[in-house]
């Protein structure tokens, strides 16, 4: 028998020797030999010292860290613990469900009065715009993912469709902001009936790559319809958004009041700026009220017991097709208005802005947050946009962090950031009857 | 033809599967606000059955016609969500199928998905939370509390019906079967995995479905405790053919049922362990 710190050596050893191998077959063509330019063509240069670096490096981090984990916890471990950082992300997590009420209130307060805080200066406006975009996407998402266990990889197609419809109805038509907005929605929602009619019969992951595909088809049918959305030059000069019909300019046009001409202020950059944080604020919390509404209506009920088992929702007389694509007509509508929005702030719009790198990092959201998570959805949507927008001067790495992130949240969390489900209604009260083993 | 008394009366029906024939031409009537037990052993059909009237499967052949007052409806020719909805066919299934993540009540609430949903007027009317969805709302929640009294399962309503310990999982998907109101309550082995004890409470809330609900039950079941004990009518399956059909006695000493249970050779002696099964006294007299 060996003793227990010779056992746990020779653990850490083993894997320390394969996480050294595996990093030698990664390493060896990705570092050991580049090709270098030189006059008249290119060369290869071998760096095998990064390597044999590299490669220590690996075997040493593995080694110490199988180490630590083997001598310092070893009863836990054997008895299926989890590690030391669960536990601590277990404990927020309860920590944040239980004051969640607390925190949203906290949270919406801080979210109305950061534009006039006095550190707020424009580019932290910009910012917090972006996150907040994001975080109404994500809500959105979460209606089609987190409740009815869709999954959607092309929801930017449905940002896509309320973006250009916003851009084009102000363009040929003249509508103003306020009318095209609902106009933007209702086409978004009408192109998330039109796919989902046919796919919705599909199942997780053919759902998952049909919807990839249509996508790429919004995005591409964007791209080679020249004559109506400009191809890759996009629409230009969108109607700038406007107090209710008075517009943030330094000189109003003929026959108008400007809004600080208005309100009897100094013109000022800003007030535009001011005025799209709180439209977006606004229409993110009116997507966050109406998800949480949904949640405790029976649609909303059917949404959650479809992702649970169709089969079971079918015999009790729920007709899966509509469920399904009530929920994915909702959540493009969402996706729709956002992408108005996204429209009038930025006053041009591409097909370069809807890739699929836009719906990866929506879903990456929803799923780091939480399905179904409301409030798991702002963090991860503040985390993913502001973790790169600080990390500007390690661009390279921004990749980098974001698998971290995701890895890191994989392992710890499985079920995202905060994976607790409330009940959408409760027989008891909290703390009634038996209540310390629901949930969980 | 229709027999007047009969709920439900399934005529010729015959479900194939390539070249298998998992039902072959079986006839039979299932009477209003009776238990009628489907017995056989494995493979034979019994749970295909189920799957055809619930509108899971579609019959290769077949007539399946459900009486609502003086209407008949074609089982076969609707669509699976519509039999639970319109024509009032509920099941529950072999392996169960709760909402596991979904609470206790919130399963009881999801049963009643389609009167609240008109309540609640596709929404608005919910959205708004105007007043006759907050009182349809209310009726679903008082109706799902009963079931849960009822099942023994009230203290627990907010736990995740997936926590529930086996016997109550059971019993919980049969209240929620009950909770879309059925004329016709389809339940597939419903004792199974239970002990005596709660197979005993089952054959209680069995006849109070009979009795009370005055809801017509078909029933699938091994345990023949079960089955003898509440059945009013026994029908037997084997290979898919319909062997025979009767009320209890009649069937517990048919010698085709018996010889189905034991296999072809003649047998004067049935072993104890299958006596028990099939519930005939072990030395035939
Ligand atoms: N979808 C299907 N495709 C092909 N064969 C099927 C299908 N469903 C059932 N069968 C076959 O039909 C036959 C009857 O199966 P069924 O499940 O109805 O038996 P059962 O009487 O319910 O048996 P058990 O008592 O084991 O539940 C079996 O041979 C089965 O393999
Ligand atoms: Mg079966």
């Amino acid at each position: 028998m060996p003793t227990p710190v010779g056992a746990a050596l020779r653990t850490a050893l083993k894997e320390a020797a394969i996480a050294a191998g595996v990093a030698l077959i990664v390493a060896l063509p990705l570092v050991g030999f580049r090709l270098i330019d030189i006059t008249g063509g290119v060369s290869i240069q071998t760096r095998f010292d990064w390597v044999v670096y590299g490669v220590a490096v690996v075997f040493i981090g593995r080694l110490g860290l199988a180490l630590w984990r083997e001598l310092r916890i070893p009863h836990a471990r054997k008895a299926g613990e989890a590690s030391s950082l669960a536990i601590f992300a277990e404990q927020i997590a309860a920590f944040t469900r239980q004051y969640s009420l607390y925190f949203g209130i906290v949270g919406a307060a801080f979210a109305f009065a950061l534009p006039f805080m006095p550190f707020t200066d424009q580019y932290i406006l910009d910012v917090a715009i972006t996150v907040l975009i994001y975080v109404m996407l994500g809500w959105g998402l979460n209606i089609v993912v987190g409740l009815a266990g869709l999954l959607d990889l092309g929801y930017v197609a449905f940002y896509a469709v309320g973006a250009y419809s916003y851009a084009l109805l102000a363009q040929n038509f003249n509508l103003t902001f306020w009318e095209s907005l609902p106009l933007a929605g209702a086409f978004a929602a009408l192109f998330g009936l039109l796919l989902g009619f046919p796919v919705l019969r599909l199942r997780g992951d053919y759902l998952a790559i049909v919807t990839l595909g249509f996508g790429e088809m919004i995005r591409i049918i964007l791209l080679n319809w020249q004559s109506l959305t400009g191809g890759p030059n996009g629409v230009s000069s969108i109607e700038r958004p406007s107090f209710f019909g008075y517009p943030f300019t330094a000189v109003a046009p003929e026959g108008k009041t400007a809004f600080h001409e208005l309100m009897g202020l100094e013109f000022s950059n800003s007030h535009r700026v001011i005025f799209l944080y709180f439209l977006i604020l606004i229409l993110a919390l009116i997507t966050n009220a109406f998800s949480v509404r949904m949640r405790r209506l029976p649609l909303g009920r059917a949404w959650e017991a479809l992702r649970e088992d169709e089969i079971a929702c079918r015999s009790l007389g729920i007709n899966p097709t509509n469920t399904k694509l009530s929920a994915f007509a909702l959540g493009a509508m969402f996706g729709g208005f956002a992408g108005s929005f996204f429209a009038t702030r930025q006053g041009f719009i591409s097909p370069e802005s809807f890739t699929f790198i836009e719906s990866a990092v929506i879903l990456a959201i929803v799923v780091l947050g939480g399905m179904g998570s409301q409030f798991g959805v702002v963090i991860a949507a503040a985390f993913l946009i502001l973790v790169p927008e600080f990390g500007r001067d390690l661009a390279q790495f921004r990749m980098l962090m974001f698998g971290f992130a995701m890895v890191a949240i994989m392992v710890w969390r499985p079920r995202g950031l905060i994976a607790h489900r409330e009940p959408s209604m409760r027989l008891h009260p909290v703390g009634g009857p038996e209540a310390a083993k629901a949930g969980s | 033809m229709t027999t007047p008394d009969h709920l439900l009366d399934v005529e010729h029906l015959t479900m194939r599967f390539g070249g298998l024939t998992a039902i072959d031409d079986v006839s039979f009537g299932a009477a209003d606000r009776q238990i009628s037990a489907i017995i056989g052993p494995n493979g034979a059909g019994k749970t295909t059955l189920f799957n055809c009237l619930t509108g899971f499967y579609k019959p290769t052949v077949g007539r399946l016609g459900l009486r609502r007052g003086s209407k008949t409806l074609l089982l076969e020719r609707m669509e699976g969500f519509r039999i639970a909805q319109q024509a009032g066919v509920a099941r529950t299934f072999q392996n169960i199928r709760l909402f596991p993540g979904m609470t206790v009540l919130e399963n009881l609430l999801v049963a009643q998905h389609t009167a609240l949903m008109r309540a609640s007027m596709f929404s608005l009317a919910g959205l708004f939370r105007l007043p006759v969805f907050r009182a349809a709302e209310r009726a679903a929640v008082d109706f799902a509390r009963f079931w849960l009294d009822r099942i023994g399962l009230l203290d627990r309503a907010d736990w995740d019906a997936g926590n529930l310990p086996y016997g109550d999982q059971r019993r919980l998907e049969i209240a929620r079967a009950m909770c879309t109101r059925p004329v016709l309550l389809c339940l597939d082995e419903p004792a199974a995995g239970l002990n005596p004890r709660e197979s005993a409470d089952l054959n209680e809330l069995l006849l109070y479905i009979r009795n009370e609900q005055k809801t017509a039950v078909l029933l699938i079941e091994h345990d023949m405790s079960v089955v003898m004990g509440i059945s009013d009518r026994i029908i037997v399956l084997d290979y898919g053919r319909k062997i025979a059909d009767g009320t209890p006695s009649a069937v517990r000493n048919d010698p085709v049922v018996i010889r189905a249970y034991l296999g072809e050779e003649e047998t004067d002696e049935i072993p104890p362990e299958i006596a028990a099964e099939i519930g005939v006294a072990a030395k035939r007299p």
